[in-house]
């Protein structure tokens, strides 16, 4: 049988809580369901009026202990309720006190940026964190409002713009887990989703030191010619490449987008294929989405996909 | 008898129905409540099926992963319509209008309060719903930002199409229709009642619409004067909700919320009322606990201007706020847990005749369960951080709306057909169309629980491939088509009882309230004698003179 996610896979201790609480209350529901069902079909049996008899039943018009009983029952099931939630709010979400943010998270029309404050490490869409740490992440938004949402690992927050959340966030195991953003932002809310890509400190620190490297501009063939189209072409516009002049943060930092998984959010595979085909038309993947079709010809497209290859 | 009285002196000016006239211009023109209630009925029908075909196309959209149906643009249209058109073009005018139809006959009036009120109200919702369905003319189709538009995606510059200025627009009219609704319906219950019919006697269904009634005056202004705040946004640069100019998009989410919650008792609180009618009548006994039935739902009703904020605990509000918006909401199990039980307890020791009324009655107990329990699941903040915006709400409250609300609907649909229009329904196709949706809703359903705890967000209009995501998806998109045709059969049962249907006398249940006293349908004055009053049901007392259920009470 294949995995099955979200409650089923809790993979941090956050999540182990919340889920935990969940079955606890699915159970006590599924308890409360079978009495009604049973009850129900009891009645369905019993209770029902013979085809010849046309005489009333007994008319019973209320029992004053048994409105008590059945007040005073659901109120006790609703203090134990509400007593797990404050111990469960507690644990998920415990207080920042004067911490620093491991990451600041910002959503964006359809994709999220993570900046690192403390390395300067700034990407997209693919969130890293060493195994076995609670990272204290700052949730913010640039456009409208969006919710950081991975199941596996833990809560939704929204990102709202004009207001800072906070959420703690932690991997018991190394993988790759999925998330999305969770609050309807627009044409394409489906495609904006995240990776968290829990790994070994050693994997961590290398892939931090990966990306804080300042690649070097190819200066010959068709990759020097692909930078020179960066430039020219409007992409620097909206990206950044560090060691460029392209410095905007209106799309996604490209400086290492070697080192990432997906485009275009986890539209596609990060392939040099899926690149090409990407360039052609970013539209055709992701109707609706800010970057446009740049009308850019086969030989410019493979020199742009050539110059983002060439750079490590 | 010389028992009975007159209600009202008749008017001495009759009011202007042109009841005598069977044209169109005898509906149009129409103050009579009656007629009124009827369009609003027929009107809903139509939305119905509209909203319908909607859900329909979402549904084929999701049916496998990356499928490729319609555009993004297309399916985000489609979900904010099908939740506009089911909320504030079904569900809300089918009680309103079954409410108008039936309060004056269940209190022994003539009419409403104010009828020239009534029509207005009634227009108001065809008007409406007239300019949200407009939007499908502009350039760029109706609004795609969903039923709850949260700002700052609503406004400008994210929403530069006049899809949610028609939405906005559209529903400021609803909203001005159920506030006089509302009014009129509250004038109505607490000055017309006949005499002997006091507030403890009253059916449970007009207590239910009295409730509802106070909860639409209170909280139709919040949402109203949030449109026109929305719409001084969209159209004169006003900056209520966008945070780039200073304004806030949490406080839209209040305003909607404050409004967006209590509605969804107005939804489902008139639908208790109907079930409150059949399950006695049905079973041949009283309401059980007439009294916490009846109190039970002021408990709701007052509990329900003080939970908006549980659709809100993804926001970031602090866990005290969080803390006390689970609380409040938990509490809300409460009334709703006694109402259920009293229901079961009336059922307990009767003898029940499954008529296909009681059938969507006896249901409507198990859906409704089922979606109160998830409903208790999710007002605790940590387990709304998991489900929340996933397709466990969607689960959620279409077992609160569906398997509640249009359950109980369709249970009043068969159950006053035949006051309405004289002729009975078709019991074979009703017990077609029973059958078929108990099956097509929860195959729908039922399986969107899973989808939701396994990660599936909601308003997406498309998914990856995930490990059983296709074909539980697939499965509920069958379930969709089911619904369909339980939808057809309703319609066509409908559309051939009115011609072919057997002919219905004054009382064909043998209930006991006083709607069931007149002709089938009544005449334009509804009564020409009302019976006393000296019980909580007239006409068991009519037909049990030995066995009153108030022996003790004087006859007036």
């Amino acid at each position: 049988m294949e995995k099955l996610g979200g409650i089923f896979n809790p993979s941090s201790p956050e999540m182990v809580v919340m889920a935990g609480l969940t079955y606890y209350i699915i159970a006590i529901s599924i308890g409360i369901l079978a009495i009604i069902v049973v009850a129900v079909t009891y009645i369905v049996i019993r209770y029902r009026k013979g085809s010849k008899d046309s005489s009333e039943p007994y008319q019973n018009f209320g029992d004053l202990r048994l409105e008590i009983v059945w007040t005073i029952i659901p109120i006790a099931i609703v203090a134990v309720l509400f007593q797990l939630t404050c111990s469960t709010m507690r644990a998920v979400d415990p207080p920042i006190g004067d911490h620093e943010p491991d990451v600041v998270v910002t959503g964006h029309q359809w994709w999220w940026e993570f900046y690192y404050p403390k390395s300067g490490v700034l990407t997209a869409n693919e969130l890293h964190m060493p195994v076995g740490e609670r990272l204290l992440l700052r949730i913010e938004s640039i456009d409208v409002i969006h919710d950081f949402w991975v199941p596996e690992l833990g809560r939704k927050i929204d990102a709202i713009p004009g207001h800072t959340n906070y959420i703690w966030i932690g991997a018991g195991e190394p993988g790759i887990f999925l998330g999305a953003c969770a609050e309807f932002c627009g044409t394409q809310h489906a495609n904006m989703r995240i990776r968290v890509i829990a790994e070994t400190q050693e994997e961590f620190n290398e892939w931090q030191e990966q990306e804080l490297v300042i690649p070097s501009t190819p200066r010959s063939g068709i990759a020097a010619k692909g930078a020179e189209l960066f430039q020219t072409k409007a992409c620097m516009n909206c990206h950044t490449i560090v060691g460029t002049p392209a410095a905007a943060r209106i799309g996604p930092n490209l400086t290492h987008l070697n080192n990432r998984q997906t485009i275009g959010a986890g539209v596609l595979t990060n392939s040099p294929e899926n690149l090409t085909k990407w360039l052609v038309n970013p539209q055709k993947y992701k109707q609706g989405a800010l970057m446009p079709n740049m009308k850019l010809t086969d030989s410019e497209v493979n020199a742009i996909v050539a110059y983002l290859e060439a750079l490590k | 008898m010389s028992t009975r009285i007159p209600l009202v002196p008749e008017n001495i000016k009759p009011l202007p129905s042109l009841k005598g006239n069977e044209g169109m211009l005898s509906w149009v023109s129409s103050v009579d409540h009656k007629q009124i209630g009827l369009m609003y009925l027929m009107s809903t029908l139509v939305f119905f099926i509209i909203g319908g075909l909607e859900a329909l196309v979402i549904r084929i959209q999701l049916a496998q992963p990356e499928f490729d149906f319609i555009s993004p643009e297309v399916y985000n249209q489609m979900f904010t319509m099908h939740g506009t058109t089911m909320i504030f073009f079904v569900v809300m005018p089918f009680l309103i209008g079954v409410g108008v139809y039936l309060v004056p006959l269940m209190i022994g009036a003539r009419d409403m309060a104010f009828p020239r009120l009534n029509a207005l109200s009634f227009w108001l919702v065809i008007f409406g719903g007239i300019l949200l369905y407009y939007s499908f003319l502009t350039q760029s189709g109706p609004s795609e930002v969903g039923w709850f538009a949260y700002a700052p995606l609503s406004e400008k510059p994210f929403s530069l199409n006049k899809g949610p200025t028609y939405w906005a627009l559209g529903l400021l009219a609803v909203g001005i229709s159920s506030v006089s609704s509302g009014l009129n319906n509250i004038v109505t219950i607490l000055t017309m009642r006949v005499k002997g019919m006091t507030m403890r006697r009253l059916p449970l269904f007009v207590w239910m619409i009295l409730v509802t009634s106070f909860i639409l005056i209170f909280v139709i202004p919040i949402i109203a004067s949030a449109f026109a705040m929305m719409l001084l946004d969209r159209l004169l640069d006003a900056t209520f909700f966008t945070p780039a100019h200073g304004g806030s998009a949490i406080l839209w989410q209040h305003f909607f919320w404050g409004f967006g919650h209590p509605e969804v008792y107005i939804l489902i609180l008139p639908a208790f009322g109907i079930i409150s009618e059949v399950i006695p009548v049905f079973s041949r006994k009283p309401i059980f606990g007439y009294s916490f039935v009846a109190g039970s739902t002021v408990a709701i009703g007052l509990l329900s201007v003080g939970v908006w904020a549980h659709h809100m605990f993804a926001v970031g509000l602090g866990n005290v706020a969080n803390a006390y918006f689970s609380l409040a909401s938990m509490l809300i199990a409460i009334p709703t847990g006694v109402k259920v039980l009293n229901w079961v307890a009336t059922m307990w020791g009767g003898k029940i005749y499954f008529a296909t009324p009681m059938l969507f009655a006896t249901a409507f107990i198990i859906e409704f369960v089922m979606g109160g329990l998830t409903g208790v699941a999710i007002a605790s903040a940590p387990i709304n951080w998991v489900t929340t915006d996933t397709y466990f709400i969607v689960a959620h409250f279409h077992y609160v709306l569906f398997g509640g609300s249009l359950f109980a609907i369709f249970a009043g649909v068969y159950y006053w057909f035949p006051k309405f229009t004289g002729r009975m329904m078709s019991e074979t196709l009703g017990k077609w169309h029973f059958w078929l949706t108990v099956v097509g809703f929860n195959m729908t359903f039922f399986i969107q629980h899973f989808l939701g705890v396994m990660g599936m967000p909601r308003r997406t209009y498309t998914y990856h491939d995930l490990p059983y995501w296709g074909s539980m998806n697939l499965l509920s998109t069958i379930g969709a088509f089911v619904l369909a045709i339980s939808v057809i059969i309703f319609a066509w049962n409908i559309i051939w009882s009115l011609k072919h249907g057997k002919k219905a006398p004054d009382n064909p249940w043998n209930a006991w309230t006083l709607e069931w006293y007149t002709t089938s349908p009544p005449a334009v004055h509804n009564f020409d004698l009302v019976p006393p009053v000296r019980g909580r049901r007239p006409l068991w007392d009519l037909a049990h003179p030995d066995q009153l259920d108030e022996p003790n009470s004087k006859v007036v």
